[in-house]
């Protein structure tokens, strides 16, 4: 269903499955494809099997069938330390009793590289995370963004074609977080190495990839680029988990085309939606639609869905008000109300007319 | 507290005559009372505080290890037999060159010192006491002294010659040289003795006999055994703590307990299932003689020598080596080992130069536990250790408990002490204390 | 007879509670704190000494204590620390000596304080020649023995004799000795050809300890030590080894009571003295010396040797011994002081011991080490 696969494929899961306990399955029937130079994130609640994944890729787990592909060779029987594959773990996982010289040293002396070279090497990598006058200290020593900065160079430090982060920056604080992002897809971008990618966080996901695997349910729901995952979610679940989404439930009653009528199930209406993911006529359906595509309607305007609405709720954010009203009996759907000085002022209780086009209200699985 | 000045609570307004400004230099809390002082008053009390929860701890250590052990080197010095027995009879003996045997003039002031012993009450007598720590520098001396003490009153000028008839040591001046060396209240003789050496007829420190030399090379065995019952702690011990702290927490502790059953099992039990198992004709044998591995004339000797010691001792020992050592390796997380073989190293690579530094406090900590206790062991060493298993502390033990000889077993015991202490301060200089994780 | 009827009253009228109060009185209960060796050997003496007392004298009340393997320590550490706890102590001559010299037990004079004998003979003349120390009251005399396994030898060649445990060419097989020099050392220049008479006059010659050390060389590689007494025949019972050291109080026990297969070599038994020594400073002298007055009879002593094999110290005691009180077996063939047992004895020469043992016991340690 997700088969993009191309012959250029740099890492490819060839129906890969995992069990841990022969019962249930982890990782069910999984096929992706990374292409070299590629940044690939893996996006997932916990447990949704994406970390095993890499753990597979990495080879501290084994497939329970099927083949992981690297570079065009299966790497199924490759121990770890032979895979040449960089990592950076969610701990960072820096040898305390090493000095970070050391440290980024460690995986040059393994593949017996001269004295000099290492320095040249371990020096390079380390100003490349601007950490040049850090190499005596010891991991105990360094901040939390410092250590990250390390462990990064440490993955890179003997020029892997791919590297693995398993949720590197899930301990740091946000402002750090994020300048770890941009410096992370920075180095990406100009080493022009691989990087698979392994996060819960879903603004980190948007930011960073080339391309997002979303993960649950030991499947893949969706692999796309960012903004198609945003904005062209191809089900429920993806909808729900990436950005703010609000749902509306309701039956099919009509297909014409692309577009499909719905009529919602707590009695509010009909609406006109994007034909997205819908069985057939009679089919239950979840209705997608983004905040920010909703709109308040003057008496005059002309828009495919028009509804009445009453304000619940304001929560002020600066930029923008989120509005939380009442439509067609679900009272937590959210409007974006920009906060421009054109605006017009809303308040708790008002009655509002909500409208939005068909093209933004996308029919789903009912999930 | 500058809420004080601030608040307006009047100052020292019985002497309003001082000037403003120097009533305000002094900082006084909101009652008027001043700032430092206040401070003080408050510090004291955490101070107090705190020294009554340490009290009973300092007091109990102070009486139950710290006095003892300053009782201990005292009596490892102490020599007040001499003096108190024979006052008249050293200060005769001033200036005597320790060669000829000493005249009639000393052998008077003896018989005086023997008298006055005889008239004190009986709990103050001072002859019995002399003849056992003579004793331990000769032979025979505790004899020669107390069957002369009978004599005594019957003694008549010349009193060398009743002397000399009484028992023939008094004729040999090597009594006296102990007489005259040992007549100080402080000696250094147990120390002496405690190093296999002995004092020769000019007063120097010599080796002793050969076939009267035992402590040195019973240092020597009791530091070699300590060493090796360490080491093999920490052969048997590491591999157990591993798993262990690789195994989920339920069999982690189950595992556990197997390991500090020797702690909750009486010594007797112990000490039976040892020899049942370790005896010639025991259960180990047996079973190698059935699956044909020795003969059955050439049963092995596992108990009542150095290897039954070196057996029970490390399996009582096992869990001070273990405990460490797992408390250290469960802090270790798999994410060490899973990023040194992401970097290119094997298992072994991986495992000697990412995970076994990482586990050196454990291994320093149950180390040099394993090591101190073992070094002042003598229960088991003296139920299973037959002779060649035996360790310093069961010739210390024996001193305490047989002869009687608390000085030398004092001496011993010091010399144990004190070498555990600079055995620890080298360990301290070479691997840093710091770097201990005892739990 | 008075105090039993100021008792009834007392049981009837509450006035006369105060009469009972003061007749109690007159005998508060004591409890006599008594050391000795534990095991068989105490029983023996509860059965024979403290039952008796006890039923003669309701108040009274003895606890026992198995401290006498160090009760040479004890005693001096209870009387140096001014505490002393222990009202009677069980221990050996030699331990008795030092402790006397010491000053910290109590100079005994026989005749005053212990019974004479049923014809009147004082206690200085009854007890056996030799065994009384001036703070020491003899209660039995033990020897140390030698015993075999006769299943580890064939039955036509069955060792009998001390020179037979130095004879490894014809009684192969290991042996057990007690891990200090006494005994061992007297054995090895009686087993060399030294009559047991000048077996200590020799020992105390720097050419005659040479000599038992070599003679001691000749089986060193067979030699099992044992420490404490209990382990001897437990090492014969476990097949162990084919002779063994021990006492033969509990050698006659191993083998009578507990049916242990073994026999006893009386040629060149150790024979020794054990009795009664009194603590200076005891909490209960006077109760301890009326007990001590008791226990030390005549008929006592010859009690004791009903319920263990160690024969009494008084001579008037030995024609009183009859048959174990509970095997039935006659006890005066297992004394180690019957006639026919008493052919060859070396009789433990405390003085030589007290001379001599410090050195002894360093060399003897040396030579195990070697």
């Amino acid at each position: 269903m997700f088969d993009v696969r191309d012959d250029t494929a740099f890492v490819r899961f060839d129906r890969v499955q995992k069990s841990y306990d022969g019962v249930s399955l982890v990782v069910k029937d999984l096929n992706l494809d990374i292409a070299r130079g590629e940044f690939m994130t893996m996006l997932g609640p916990s447990g949704s099997g994406k970390t095993t994944c890499l753990m597979m890729l990495a080879g501290f787990e084994t497939a329970t069938s099927g083949d992981i592909l690297l570079g065009g060779k299966p790497i199924n029987n490759i121990p770890p330390h032979k895979r040449g594959i960089g990592m950076v773990f969610q701990n960072y996982a820096l040898f305390p009793h090493m000095t970070v010289g050391e440290n980024l040293s460690f995986p040059l002396e393994v593949r017996g590289l001269g004295r000099s070279d290492r320095e040249a090497k371990v020096k390079r990598a380390l100003d490349m995370v601007q950490m040049g006058a850090f190499a005596g200290r010891r991991p105990a020593q360094l901040s939390g963004g410092q250590q990250q900065r390390i462990a990064l160079a440490r993955a890179l430090v003997f020029e892997p074609d791919l590297v693995l982060m398993d949720e590197p920056l899930g301990a740091l604080d946000k402002n750090l977080r994020e300048r770890m992002q941009y410096e992370i897809k920075h180095i990406h971008e100009s080493l022009g190495v691989t990087v698979v990618y392994v996060t819960h966080d879903q603004t980190e996901a948007l930011t960073m990839s080339d391309k997002v695997a979303v993960f649950d349910d030991g499947k893949i729901q969706q692999l796309a680029p960012p903004d198609i995952l945003y904005e062209e979610p191809s089900n429920a679940f993806v909808a729900a988990f990436i950005g703010e989404n609000n749902t509306l439930r309701g039956q099919v009653v009509r297909i014409e085309g692309d577009v499909c009528t719905v009529k919602l199930s707590e009695g509010g209406g009909e609406v006109k939606a994007l034909r997205v993911n819908v069985e057939g006529e009679g089919a239950q359906t979840t209705l997608s639609l983004r905040p920010e595509r909703v709109m308040i309607a003057g008496g005059d305007s002309h828009m495919d869905n028009v509804f009445d609405a009453q304000v619940q709720e304001l929560i002020y954010l600066g930029d923008h008000i989120r509005v939380r009203v009442q439509v067609a009996g679900n009272d937590e759907f959210i409007v974006k109300v920009p906060n421009s000085s054109s605006g017009r002022k809303v308040r708790v209780g008002d009655a509002l007319r909500l409208g939005w086009a068909m093209q933004d209200c996308r029919a789903l699985d009912p999930s | 507290m500058a809420q004080a000045d601030a608040g307006g609570v009047p100052l020292e307004t019985g002497r309003s005559g001082k000037p403003a400004s120097e009533k305000r230099q002094k900082l006084v809390t909101a009652d008027g009372t001043p700032l430092k002082r206040a401070l003080q008053r408050a510090e004291r009390r955490r101070v107090l505080a705190a020294l009554l929860l340490v009290a009973p701890l300092l007091v109990f250590l102070l009486t139950v290890f710290i006095f003892p052990i300053g009782q201990m080197m005292w009596r490892s010095v102490d020599n007040p037999q001499v003096v108190n027995a024979l006052p008249n009879t050293l200060q005769a003996l001033q200036g005597w060159d320790g060669r000829e045997l000493p005249d009639e003039r000393v052998f008077a002031a003896l018989r005086d010192d023997f008298l006055a012993d005889a008239e004190r009450p009986r709990r103050e007598q001072t002859i019995g006491p002399l003849g056992i720590r003579l004793n331990y520098e000769l032979s025979a001396a505790r004899g020669a002294i107390s069957r002369t003490a009978r004599q005594v009153p019957q003694f008549e000028e010349p009193y060398k010659e009743a002397f000399l008839d009484a028992h023939r040591l008094w004729g040999d001046p090597a009594l006296w040289r102990v007489i005259q060396r040992e007549g100080r209240p402080l000696t250094m003789s147990y120390y002496v003795a405690a190093l296999d050496r002995e004092f020769d007829e000019f007063g120097n420190i010599v080796q002793r006999d050969e076939n009267r030399r035992i402590y040195v090379s019973l240092y020597g065995r009791t530091l070699a055994l300590s060493v090796g019952i360490t080491f093999l702690c920490f052969l048997l011990g590491f591999p157990i703590a591993y798993y262990m702290s690789i195994l989920p927490m339920r069999q982690a502790n189950l595992l556990m307990i197997c390991v500090l059953l020797p702690f909750w099992t009486s010594l007797l039990v112990r000490t039976t299932a040892w020899i049942v198992l370790l005896q010639q004709q025991g259960v180990v044998n047996t079973l190698l003689v059935s699956v044909g591995l020795i003969g059955d004339d050439n049963r092995l000797s596992l108990i009542y020598n150095m290897t039954g010691t070196i057996i029970a001792m490390t399996h009582i020992l096992l869990p001070f080596m273990v405990l460490p050592l797992y408390s250290v390796m469960r802090t270790i997380p798999p994410s060490y080992m899973r990023a040194a073989k992401s970097l290119g190293a094997t298992p072994t690579t991986a495992f000697r130069r990412v995970y076994f530094p990482q586990t050196l406090p454990g291994i320093g900590a149950g180390a040099v536990l394993v090591f101190i206790i073992s070094i002042g062991y003598y229960i088991t060493p003296a139920l299973v250790g037959g002779q060649s298993g035996r360790m310093i502390s069961n010739e210390i033990a024996r001193h305490m408990q047989q002869s009687l000889n608390w000085g030398l077993a004092a001496a011993l015991g010091t010399m144990l002490l004190v070498g555990v202490l600079v055995l620890y301060w080298l360990y301290q200089r070479l691997v840093g204390a710091e770097s201990l994780k005892l739990g | 007879m008075t105090q039993r009827s100021l008792k009834l009253i007392g049981a009837g009228s509450a006035v006369s509670l105060l009469a009972l109060g003061a007749a109690q009185a007159a005998e508060d209960p004591i409890s006599l704190t008594i050391v000795s060796w534990g095991g068989a050997y105490t029983q023996s003496q509860v059965r024979a000494y403290h039952e008796p007392w006890m039923e003669l004298n309701p108040h009274v009340t003895i606890i026992n204590d198995d401290g006498s393997a160090n009760a040479l320590a004890g005693l001096r550490a209870q009387s140096q620390a001014g505490n002393v706890t222990w009202d009677l102590v069980d221990m050996l001559p030699s331990d008795a000596q030092l402790a006397c010299d010491e000053g910290i037990i109590l100079p005994i004079d026989h005749d005053e304080m212990l019974a004479a004998a049923p014809d009147g003979t004082p206690a200085s003349e009854d007890f056996l020649p030799g065994s009384l120390g001036e703070c020491f009251i003899p209660q039995i005399v033990y020897s140390t023995v030698l015993t075999f396994r006769p299943g580890a030898f064939p039955e036509d060649n069955q060792p009998s004799s001390i020179a037979d445990l130095f004879d490894t060419e014809n009684f192969p097989g290991r042996r057990a000795l007690q891990d200090r020099p006494g005994t061992n050392l007297e054995w090895a220049l009686y087993a060399d050809g030294v009559d047991p008479d000048d077996i200590y006059d020799v020992l105390a010659t720097p050419e005659g300890q040479d000599r038992a050390f070599a003679k001691l060389d000749t089986i060193k590689d067979d030699i099992v030590f044992w420490t404490e007494g209990a382990q001897a025949p437990q090492l014969l019972a476990d097949g162990e080894v084919v002779f063994a050291t021990g006492y033969n109080g509990r050698m006659f026990d191993a083998i009578e009571v507990e049916g242990m297969e073994a026999e006893i070599i009386w040629d060149g038994q150790v024979v020794e003295w054990d009795g009664w020594v009194v603590p200076a400073d005891g909490p209960n002298v006077d109760a301890v010396m009326e007990y001590l007055y008791f226990a030390t009879d005549t008929q006592r002593l010859a009690d004791q040797a009903s319920f263990i094999s160690y024969g009494p110290a008084r001579a008037s005691s030995a024609e009183l011994v009859g048959e174990h009180a509970d095997l039935g077996i006659d006890m005066n063939e297992h004394m180690p002081t019957a006639p026919e047992n008493y052919f060859a004895p070396i009789v433990l020469d405390n003085d030589f011991w007290t001379d001599y043992g410090d050195e002894l016991r360093e060399r003897f340690a040396n030579w195990m080490l070697q």
